[in-house]
């Protein structure tokens, strides 16, 4: 039996053919390395992300992320929820929060998931999967395990929003969140100190509605890694990874940068650093090619 | 055997000094050049042993003069408590081997240092006595209050309870001042959500039912004279008739005046009765009751009101107060929920520029106000106009950046308190020609239009038979004049204390928390009288200013410059000095031309003994020596501090510490100067408003004396740079070391004193 | 004007700011805030909001209810929760702002062509169908979103993004045709149904 074990909402981007398929990849080897199982949620849902809104009025959402927790609560009990996503581990630890404080509202999602035949009990913890990283395996399991340093590769740990706020990592801070940097460091590698654009926002979703404003958000967060050294950016988020990365030749032509700015994955470092192949790692499913990695993984 | 002087020495060799430096030749120092007759060394003086071992010399040897070379003499007092001996400190600790690095290289000028120091505490000790009290007064446990409000009700029963007795002298015909006139109050206690009964009949009552106080309603105080400890106090009846009594402190709790809305034209005060003050709208809650609050001009209903804060506050403006008064904006807070609580469908909408709402229960309060409902909107009030039925308020929305105007059936003007002061003593006069310029200043800016003095009242509350004047001295604003960061409470007035808004603004909370401070502070000053003790900044002191009368010229610089008018003048002009109402600062003694002025333990003598006695290397060993005058408040402590975090000082410095940098007298400066010595430095605290000053005026005096000594030093054809004086604050741990290593640096350039013999 | 935005105009006639906390999710925050700032000074987009949310505040309470819920402002928020995790008085900003334009859409006064309230709408939409996003078809239905000629320009200006994901294997053309979703999708949908009459019904008006 596994060591950890946890209730596993991969979210919609995730999926085989969608925009961060290759961070599920690299997350499943990780866990693999660090013996923690992970039991897809059956029949999960979309969250509806920060962006449902407008079609989606309140409850509707709430109603949303309420049913992939009673799934888990049915299928997996007793294991807490752990996401990848950010947006699905903010949407759906939000959903806990305000029908725990709120007990209409807990009534309400409760008749509407009674039509699905559900029921929530809302009594799981729902946790980002830095947050199990962190605070279940520690920096110093996650060192030991680590057979390939990534000597000699300097990093920007890019937090983000979603990952950081509100909720965030336990003992972090919103303005200056240390823990990409820690864990870049465990791995062998070099952390761009007080890199400045470490949680400002990429847009997010507005980077499809209001592309000029989001590039120019991303524009800075990439060009402060170049100003720290960096040689690629690591993300928590697969937003955050979509937007910094795919833009890129966008950002160039129009403001004349000569951008090509590798961004991964944690756990593609830690695919990487465990020894595993580029395949494993996901390298593969780099719109801009992480060399340095790749050597290594070779 | 009193008058036989019996002097020992003793040099402690614990943590490091005896490592770090040679007490033996420190030993022959102190007994050959410092004439002590005896020297002792311990391993660790401050231990039960070693001051066993002082105890018993002072005991059985008849040893009354010690000179305790160790740490600075602001460590281990409690060990070296000899009350009954005259002492002096050497600083080998914190002014040596702390603040110079290990190494032969620097060991021979270390040496010297701790040499001098020897020196100098073995010729101060020479010139002290060991202080005794005056016995002018005896305990006088009896305190008056002036002022029967909240504040003065409250100091009456704090110090009633503590067993001190107390008469409340009351100007009007009842208790409660103006806290008596309102509905309600803000909360005082948690959650701090909902206005509270102000309390005031109880506390009125509770005054009346103590037999420890004596309420004189309708009285005024005619005249005060006396010091603490003796106070003798003529309180007038209106009736014509009079009694005095004497008085051991006195608490002036005065309070304020509400505001003179008259000034607020714009607002249409006086123009329509349906714009109100927020003290008149207590009359009009106090009216309803818990029904409907009804606006004056016909008696309906109010259905919307609106607050505008900071009215004829804030603000540079003719006739308006510049300050802000502090309890407005809870006020006008706890107003609104008048209306809220009454009927929650009152539109109520407090109009501000900067909310305000300090205290505990300021935040809570203003949530509350919030999660009712009343409307907070972040604007400026131009103007209000009455028109058909209701008012219209004119208004910039700042956040919106938009004039708009809004309609509503009552106005309330959040308006302040004015200090219930008597003269300022000072106001025109000015204390030294530095004053006299900013009066002039200020009387030119008036007459230029700008910032029009706060009208203040001219009655005299006290009347002081001082020749400083009748009442206490104010900062600004008609406020009386207080150490706003240590000393609250005090004031220029030894054993007078102030309390309440004549202080500076207040609610009632703040009164009641100033007013138990103010009764602490009022008894101390009794308790200390009676001891011939000083109170703070050295309390406990015993020593005060005594005069040789034959050298005095009555020039009157003492009785004038003394920050706390302490002393009078008799019919001949000569100083009397009131031992109780003195801080033992020696402003005084810096300002006698004639040096006449002195302390058992601190003299001109004191200090221009230890000056001289330093060792002034020949012209040619090129090692200047630099005179330090540190102030003991801030500049000695911040030097004591440099020492215990490792920062390095110049091996020239030699550092005497002063009681205030307005002590230090002119000869010191020539003497040392004829001397030898190469620079002097001056360290004294913050002189301006925001003062830092322990007594208020000494460092502002000692800046304007120095500013002349350009004059000497040209006199003695020396370099103007020679001489610094600076303000210094206890935190200036890095900043004051550098001051003097600056000086050295000064030094260098300029060149050595010729005056080396 | 839609029969809803009539009978709140009518019901709420006095105080926009009642409106707001009646039907806006977390409204009854609207009247905590102090004024200071920190949200519009805190917002990564806040130069390109037409209202900051300070000034969204200080208009609901000024009554100002057509320039709120017209405004182009909320949609511009990209959920960073910058503002409700440095908000002094602890206001969920983010959650209000998307609440109102919720309430904005729902009343029909949500400005026409607002990119963001398009692709939201689009982003529901999509995922309504199967329970679980599409990025493909929500892909091009963003680009066909202002028409077809525009679209084909969209598309091709993303045509270099599209062919790198495309290669990379993290976008797939078979997600043109069914690709992912929910198999309980029936009780989904009659969930949803369930929770927006709940909700409906909270905002006084009958399920259409």
């Amino acid at each position: 039996m596994a060591k950890h074990e946890y209730s596993f909402y991969p979210g919609c981007s995730s999926q085989k053919g969608a925009s961060s398929s290759n961070y599920l990849t690299s997350v499943e080897t990780m866990c693999e390395e660090l013996d923690i199982q992970l039991n897809h949620i059956p029949d999960w849902n979309c969250c509806s992300a920060s962006i449902g809104y407008a079609g989606g009025g309140e409850l509707p959402r709430l109603a949303l992320s309420a049913r992939n927790i009673a799934l888990s609560e049915e299928h997996n009990a007793g294991q807490e929820i752990v996401a990848t996503c950010a947006a699905c581990w903010l949407a759906t630890r939000e959903t806990s929060e305000r029908l725990a404080e709120d007990e209409s509202l807990m009534a309400e999602a409760n008749q509407a998931l009674a039509e699905a035949g559900l029921k929530l009990k809302n009594e799981t913890p729902i946790k980002h999967m830095v947050e199990v990283l962190i605070e279940d395996i520690g920096y110093d399991t996650i060192g030991e395990k680590v057979k390939k340093p990534l000597e000699g590769i300097k990093i920007a740990g890019y937090v983000g929003c979603q990952t950081n706020r509100p909720f965030g990592i336990h003992g972090e801070s919103f303005e200056n969140p240390q823990y990409l940097d820690k864990l870049v460091e465990t791995l062998g590698a070099d952390p761009v100190k007080n890199y400045d654009k470490k949680v400002q926002c990429c847009g997010g979703a507005l980077a499809f509605s209001e592309p000029d404003k989001s590039q120019e958000m991303i524009k800075g967060i990439i060009e402060a890694a170049y100003d720290g050294g960096a040689d690629m950016i690591v993300t928590p988020c697969p937003v955050c990874q979509m937007n910094v990365e795919v833009y890129q030749d966008h950002i160039n032509e129009k403001f004349g940068t000569k951008f090509k700015m590798p961004v991964v994955y944690y756990s593609t470092l830690m695919s990487v650093a465990f020894g595993r192949s580029a395949k494993d790692a996901a390298l593969d499913g780099q719109v801009i090619p992480a060399k340095k990695l790749e050597e290594i993984a070779k | 055997m009193a008058d036989e002087k019996k002097y020992a020495a003793y040099i402690c060799t614990g943590c490091g000094i005896g490592d770090r430096l040679d007490p033996s030749q420190m030993e022959t120092i102190a007994t050959r050049e410092g004439k002590m007759q005896s020297c002792k060394q311990h391993e660790m003086l401050c231990s039960k042993e070693g001051v066993k071992m002082i105890q018993d010399d002072i005991d059985n040897e008849g040893v009354n003069h010690i000179m305790i070379a160790a740490c600075s003499r602001r460590a281990k007092v409690e060990a070296f408590h000899f009350p009954t001996v005259a002492m002096t400190r050497a600083n080998l600790r914190e002014g040596v081997i702390w603040v110079r690095p290990e190494g032969d290289e620097h060991q021979e000028t270390t040496q010297e240092m701790a040499d001098d120091y020897i020196r100098m505490a073995c010729a101060e000790l020479r010139f002290i006595t060991p202080p005794q009290p005056s016995g002018q007064q005896d305990l006088n446990k009896h305190i008056l209050v002036v002022g029967g409000g909240v504040s003065g009700m409250s100091a009456a029963l704090e110090a009633a309870a503590a067993g001190y007795p107390v008469t409340i002298v009351e100007k009007s015909g009842q208790l409660g001042g103006h806290a008596a006139q309102l509905h309600k109050r803000v909360p005082y206690r948690a959650p701090y959500d909902a206005p509270m009964e102000t309390g005031i009949d109880a506390l009125i009552k509770s005054v009346e039912e103590n037999s420890d106080i004596e309420v004189l309603l309708n009285s005024s105080v005619a005249k005060t004279s006396g010091a603490p400890g003796r106070f003798e106090v003529e309180i007038a009846t209106e009736s014509g008739s009079s009694k005095t009594e004497s008085f051991g402190a006195i608490i002036q709790a005065s309070g304020f005046k509400p505001y003179d809305a008259n000034q607020l034209p714009e607002f249409a005060y006086g123009k329509t009765p349906d714009v109100v003050t927020n003290l008149e709208l207590e009359k009009l809650a106090k009216e309803a009751g818990d029904g409907p609050i009804k606006r004056p001009s016909d008696g309906k209903e109010v259905k919307s009101v609106a607050f505008i804060q900071c009215a004829g506050q804030r603000s540079d403006k003719e006739g308006h107060l510049p300050y802000c008064s502090g309890f407005c904006c809870t006020t006008s807070i706890k107003q609104a929920l008048y209306f809220k609580d009454q009927n929650p469908g009152c539109d109520t909408t407090v109009l501000f520029t900067d909310l305000r709402t300090p205290g505990a229960p300021g935040e809570d309060f203003y949530r509350a106000g919030q999660k009712k409902e009343v409307t907070f909107t972040k604007g400026a009030v131009s103007e209000v106009t009455a028109g058909g039925d209701s008012l219209t308020v004119k208004f910039k929305d700042l956040i919106l950046d938009e004039d708009t105007e809004m309609t509503c059936d009552l106005v309330v003007l959040a308006t302040g308190q004015v200090p219930n002061s008597g003269p300022d003593p000072y106001a025109g006069m000015g204390e030294t020609e530095e004053d006299l310029e900013a009066t002039a200043e200020a009387e030119a800016a008036a007459a230029a239009g700008e910032a029009a003095p706060v009208e203040v009242s001219v009655e005299s509350i006290l009347n002081l038979d001082y020749r400083q004047g009748t009442d206490l001295p104010q900062l600004k604003w008609g406020f009386t004049d207080s150490h706003f960061i240590c000393f609250p409470y005090e004031t220029r007035r030894t054993g007078i204390y102030a309390i309440g808004p004549v202080r500076r603004p207040m609610d009632i909370q703040q009164a009641r928390d100033d007013a138990a401070g103010g009764a602490m502070k009022a008894i101390q000053a009794a308790v200390h009288a009676a001891e011939g003790q000083a109170v703070h900044p050295r309390s406990g002191d015993l020593s005060f200013p005594t005069f040789r009368k034959e050298g005095c010229t009555q020039c009157k610089r003492c009785t004038v410059e003394c920050p706390f008018g302490a002393i009078n003048e008799d019919e001949e002009g000569y100083p009397v000095y009131n031992e109780s109402r003195c801080r033992r600062c020696g402003t005084c003694m810096g300002a006698c031309p004639v040096r006449v002025i002195s302390f058992e333990n601190y003299s001109v003598d004191s200090v221009g003994q230890q000056l001289k006695n330093v060792d002034i290397p020949d012209e040619f060993d090129e090692k200047p020596r630099i005179l330090v005058l540190a102030c003991e408040n801030d500049a000695y402590p911040a030097l004591d501090q440099a020492g215990m975090s490792g920062v390095e000082i110049n091996p020239w410095a030699r550092v005497i510490p002063v009681r205030c940098l307005g002590s230090v007298s002119l000869s010191w400066i020539t003497d040392s100067l004829n001397s030898g010595f190469d620079g002097i430095v001056l360290m004294g605290c913050r002189k301006d408003d925001d003062y830092q000053c322990h007594f208020v005026k000494g460092s502002a005096m000692a800046h304007e004396r120095m500013s002349k000594v350009g004059d000497t030093l040209e006199s003695l054809n020396l370099e103007p740079e020679r001489v610094a004086v600076y303000e210094v604050a206890i935190t200036d741990i890095e900043r004051a070391p550098k001051l003097i290593n600056d000086m050295a640096d000064t030094v260098e350039k300029v060149g050595m004193s010729p005056f080396k013999f | 004007m839609s029969d809803l935005n009539t009978a709140m105009i009518e019901k709420y006639r006095n105080s926009f700011l009642h409106e707001v906390e009646a039907n806006v999710e977390e409204g009854e925050w609207v009247k905590m805030c102090m004024q200071c700032g920190v949200c519009s000074g805190s917002c990564p987009l806040g130069n390109a909001w037409e209202h900051p949310p300070q000034e969204i505040f200080m208009m609901i309470r000024a009554g100002k209810r057509d320039d709120v819920l017209s405004s182009d402002a909320m949609w511009m928020c990209t959920s960073c929760y910058n503002c409700i995790a440095r908000c002094p008085r602890g206001l969920p900003i983010t959650h209000i702002m998307h609440g109102l334009a919720h309430y904005a859409k729902r009343l029909g006064l949500a400005p026409k062509n607002q990119p963001t309230a398009k692709f939201a709408q689009l982003f529901w939409d999509n995922l309504m169908k199967k329970g679980r996003v599409n990025e493909l078809k929500l892909g091009l239905s963003l680009y066909f979103m202002n028409g077809f000629g525009e679209g084909i320009k969209t598309a091709l200006k993303m045509k270099n993004i599209g062919l790198g994901m495309l290669k990379t294997k993290r976008m797939s053309p078979a997600e043109a045709f069914g690709g992912h979703g929910v198999k309980d999708i029936s009780g989904l949908h009659k969930m949803i149904k369930k929770a927006q009459e709940l909700e409906d019904a909270r905002i006084g008006q009958s399920a259409k």
